[in-house]
């Protein structure tokens, strides 16, 4: 009697182990799906050739990534973004956002990049050529 | 009975708030800016097997205003309504259909985070390039997700007894 119920328990604790077959499957799945998005945004990518800065999700000026400068975005409340545009590359300098994530962001570049300060609501975006033609289509 | 329940809502609702606390520091490097790592899903995966579903659906809700009004901002408060209200529900179903482990039911917890997260981030600045941080956010789900199970399997355990 007392060996067939330490039999039935050990039969539940199997069943109830901690990680599964399907758990292996799941994780298999997820990270499949991360490897093909990953591989379609490394075929679609391309350099891009202007930067769109929006405030508050509209766009406020847009800038050749060929032409070196430094700019400042001033907003109505009195924050601020510092930004520069160096060898083809836009890179957040300092802002009065007070995570200074947006700052700490590696320089951006590709289309598929861009650099956001939630704080401020201030998002700076690459664009490419082929996209600035379906723009220019659009408008 | 009934004060046990109380009383293990407020352990939970004061381990979310530490873990909130630990996770407001962590900030991810190459992530999007508000989101977040999910390590209070532990306090919803709890709740979701050692009470139910709709104490996990409370939890969750009480967890994401307190934390918001105390660590937060409006945006970041709603970038956690989306990914907690998500993945509350997708763990919900995955644990009904019993198919999963609670490793399992937490992966999905932890990926169905980052999603909604992403999602209403999308919406929230207009900037539908964010979807290029899913590869990573699908990949951090994952990870934090069997830590988070695992953990959550041995706090349960002790927490069911507790109830018993
Ligand atoms: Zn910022």
């Amino acid at each position: 009697m007392k060996q067939i119920t330490e039999q039935q328990k050990r039969k539940d604790d199997t069943s109830n182990q901690l990680i599964r077959k399907q758990d292996i499957i799941l994780i298999g799945a997820v990270l499949f799906l991360g490897l093909i998005v990953f591989i379609v945004m490394q075929i679609t990518k391309t350099e891009g050739s202007k930067v769109k800065i929006f405030i508050d999700n509209v766009e406020y000026k847009t800038l050749d990534l060929n032409i070196d400068m430094t700019e400042k975005v001033e907003l109505d409340n009195g924050e601020w973004n510092l930004f520069e545009i160096k060898d083809g590359k836009v890179d957040m300098l300092d802002a009065s956002c007070p995570d200074k994530i947006c700052v700490n962001h590696k320089d951006i570049h590709y289309n598929t990049e861009d650099i956001t300060c939630l704080p401020n609501k201030v998002v700076l975006k690459i664009t490419g050529g082929e996209e600035n033609e379906v723009d220019a289509v659009a408008n | 009975m009934k004060s046990k329940k109380v009383a293990t809502y407020g352990l939970l609702v004061a381990l979310a708030f530490i873990l909130s606390y630990i996770e407001s520091l962590i900030q991810i490097p190459f992530a999007v800016p508000g989101i977040k790592l999910g390590l209070a899903n532990l306090v919803v995966i709890t709740a979701l097997y050692s009470m139910g579903a709709k104490e996990a659906f409370v939890l969750s809700l009480i967890r994401i205003l307190l934390v918001g009004f105390t660590f937060g901002n409006p945006s970041t408060m709603m970038f956690s309504l989306g990914g907690g209200l998500l993945s509350w529900a997708l763990m919900s179903i995955f644990k009904w259909s019993k198919l999963f482990s609670i490793v399992g039911v937490s992966i999905i917890g932890g990926v169905s985070h980052n999603i909604g997260q992403i999602l209403v981030a999308i919406f929230v600045v207009d900037n539908i390039n964010l979807f290029y941080y899913l590869p990573f956010l699908l990949v951090s789900g994952v990870v934090t997700g069997t830590l988070i199970g695992i953990l959550g399997a041995m706090i349960v355990k002790r927490i069911r007894n507790i109830l018993r």
